[in-house]
């Protein structure tokens, strides 16, 4: 037995529509537990809620990663105009700043629009080819047009059968067990 | 059309057409995009089309690799006209790649659900009409392989790019536009990706797909900050957007040619932009919906608000015209007059009147519901104003450019075959690239669809 559980990734149920799925994360929720993740082929209005997810830390990257594009940009401008390479051209001042705004915002932009996929991507973990849920053949329709609540095995209250039991009373199409690989 | 239903135009249809027909489900809007990439053959109409556009990427090649053994001699260009058709074709691709980020990220923003269906293939259009774009300052500096001096690297030399130059900015704003026109395809197309990826059959489409998809899953966690991060590129993208042909026009208004250096250039620039990418969108969807049935997803009330925005963005641009006379003889500007008198009475009148007649005149039956209605004058018309818009930019600098201030500086220009060649060449390349979007990739977005059916069946309930 503990050689099977060392295994499992966790429990899975299979849902048909968005409110099906909600309705079952918040009883499972309230049954205690805590390490679950939902896959749906679309971002389902009020699933991060259900889910008690919190505020996701995308947008103060992007902040950052604009504010790093457009103080960089500036202030590279105005060392290459005026400090490395000024040019005098009829005593105008070398620190023209209207000139310097339209690549400046350019590369706020830039800065920000990179931060904000990578900074997506990074905090998704991803490229990661492998994951645990693609070991349950039925998951290949969770890009398609089914609902899957994943309840994991390291979550405390987590026991194989009751938890598949859970699943199934609350009207779970398919319960599967997700291997660990 | 079933029976029971009102005729077309009556009130509450134009109301009521829906932005995605009936009856469609996530499975069926799933099976009916990914057939299009996985399952259907490939016809022989698309072998033919393919055929034809790449031979005309062909001969562009050709042109160009001319252009690189005897240098821009081979164009038409001269002094004074030193601008051509280089320029001329680069802020007409550039323009036609508006619609694509207006659409998807401006709509988005706005809320406007109509966006859906058609935002990845605008996107998609809009990557390569900059691709085609970029093509043109590139061979337009003589020597291409010298460009990487524009930007900005720590050369032996010590030189820096000379950052109060519209042409400087112009390299800044149209590659920042290609990287995050290209990242916003790319976010939206992962989830989709992984359907592709799910979905294929074959051992290798399954491989490539994986790959690409980066193993995206659908997590509820994934998506909660897959959404933040769209939502911020559609607003970062959205000032960006205007951005990018306000500093396209800037390359003329700094300038004190006349007929360029004027204020209202940046806003209509703009606007010109929008009326040619929604020219260039329909041109497009419609023999797209056609090719492959997707009637049911770009539905006549998609064409019919692309045809309003069309109408819109075009009156917009009138005024701008109308304003261009308005202003010189306001201001008495003795240069300006002269050369509002030679776009209606020079050398190149022909183009000037051409110019009224695509941009103004002809989409005035817009305002009519049943032209709005009619897919093969909405297609014609399209046509019409991607003309249209590119005789704007050849008035603008041929004009300007070919009556300077003193008469000793005036000149003609005439393009020749090779400047034809790479122009043309660069349409086969758009659409080359276009054929083989649609073939591998889902050119609605599947994901946004499936939404689109869970907030339908919402409302219904």
């Amino acid at each position: 037995m503990m050689q099977h559980r060392s295994h499992l990734y966790g429990v899975m149920g299979e849902f048909v529509t968005p409110e099906e799925l909600i309705h079952a994360i918040e009883k499972v929720r309230e049954a205690g537990y805590r390490r679950l993740d939902a896959y749906a082929p679309f971002p389902v209005v009020g699933l991060s809620e259900a889910l008690g997810l919190k505020r996701n830390l995308v947008p103060l990257i992007t902040l950052l990663g604009g504010l790093a594009g457009g103080l960089g940009g500036f202030c590279f401008q105005y060392w290459a105009a005026a400090i490395t390479y000024p040019m005098n051209i009829g005593g105008r001042p070398l620190n023209s700043w209207p000139a310097f705004i339209p690549v400046t915002f350019e590369l706020t932009v830039l800065g920000a629009a990179l931060s904000a996929v990578f900074g997506m991507l990074a905090l998704n973990r991803l490229p990661q080819p492998h994951h645990p849920v693609f070991n349950v053949p039925r998951f290949a329709h969770a890009s398609t047009d089914r609902f899957f609540l994943c309840i994991e095995a390291h979550d405390p209250k987590f026991h194989l059968a009751d938890t598949a039991r859970l699943l199934q009373s609350l009207h779970a199409h398919h319960v599967s067990e997700v291997a660990d690989d | 059309m079933s029976a029971g239903q009102p005729p077309l135009d009556s009130p509450e249809i134009r109301r009521l057409t829906p932005v995605i027909g009936p009856g469609h489900t996530y499975g069926s809007v799933t099976d009916k995009i990914s057939a299009i990439v996985l399952t259907r053959p490939t016809s022989l109409g698309w072998f033919v089309g393919f055929a034809i556009a790449f031979s005309l990427m062909g001969m562009m090649t050709v042109a160009i690799a001319w252009l690189v053994i005897k240098g821009t001699g081979i164009w038409g260009i001269n002094i004074p006209i030193g601008w051509g058709f280089a320029i001329v074709n680069f802020v007409w691709w550039i323009g036609i790649g508006h619609a694509g980020t207006l659409i998807s990220a401006i709509l988005f923003l706005l809320n406007q659900k109509w966006r859906t269906s058609i935002n990845r293939f605008a996107e998609a259009m809009t990557l390569f009409a900059v691709a085609c774009a970029g093509i043109f300052p590139l061979i337009h500096t003589g020597r291409p392989w010298m460009a990487f001096y524009m930007f900005p690297y720590p050369s032996t030399m010590g030189l820096w790019p000379q950052f109060r130059s519209p042409l400087i900015w112009d390299v800044f704003a149209v590659s920042t536009y290609g990287t995050v026109s290209l990242l916003f395809w790319f976010v939206g197309l992962i989830p989709d990706l992984a359907t592709l990826r799910d979905r294929a059959v074959q051992k290798p489409m399954k491989i490539i797909y994986g790959m690409v998809s980066m193993g995206w899953r659908g997590s509820a966690r994934h998506w909660h900050r897959y959404q933040s991060a769209y939502l911020l590129l559609a607003g970062l993208a959205t000032p960006l957007v205007l951005s990018v042909h306000t500093v396209v026009s800037f390359d003329f208004a700094i300038a004190i040619v006349p007929g360029w250096h004027t204020t209202i250039f940046p806003p209509y620039f703009v606007a010109g932009a929008i009326y040619s990418g929604f020219a260039m969108v329909l041109t497009i969807a419609i023999p797209l919906r056609k090719a492959y049935g997707l009637e049911d997803f770009i539905t006549m009330r998609h064409l019919d608000n692309m045809a309003k925005v069309m109408l819109a963005t075009g009156l917009i641009v009138a005024y701008g015209y109308f304003f261009e006379f308005f202003m010189s003889s306001y201001s008495g500007n003795k240069f300006d007059l002269f050369l509002v008198q030679q776009r209606l009475h020079g050398p190149y009148a022909p183009f000037y009147f051409a110019l009224i007649l695509c941009n103004i005149l002809t989409p005035q039956l817009l305002w009519f519901y049943k032209m709005r209605h009619n897919v093969v004058v909405l297609f014609l018309m399209s046509i019409v104003v991607n003309i249209g818009m590119w005789l704007e930019r050849f008035v603008i600098v041929v004009i300007s450019l070919t009556r300077d201030f003193v008469p000793s500086a005036w000149g003609r220009y005439s393009p020749t075959f090779w400047d034809w060649a790479t122009f043309i060449g660069t349409i086969g390349m758009f659409v080359t690239l276009i054929f083989l979007f649609v073939r591998v990739l889902p050119a609605i977005s599947i994901a946004e669809m499936r939404e689109l059916v869970a907030e339908k069946s919402e409302e219904e309930q």
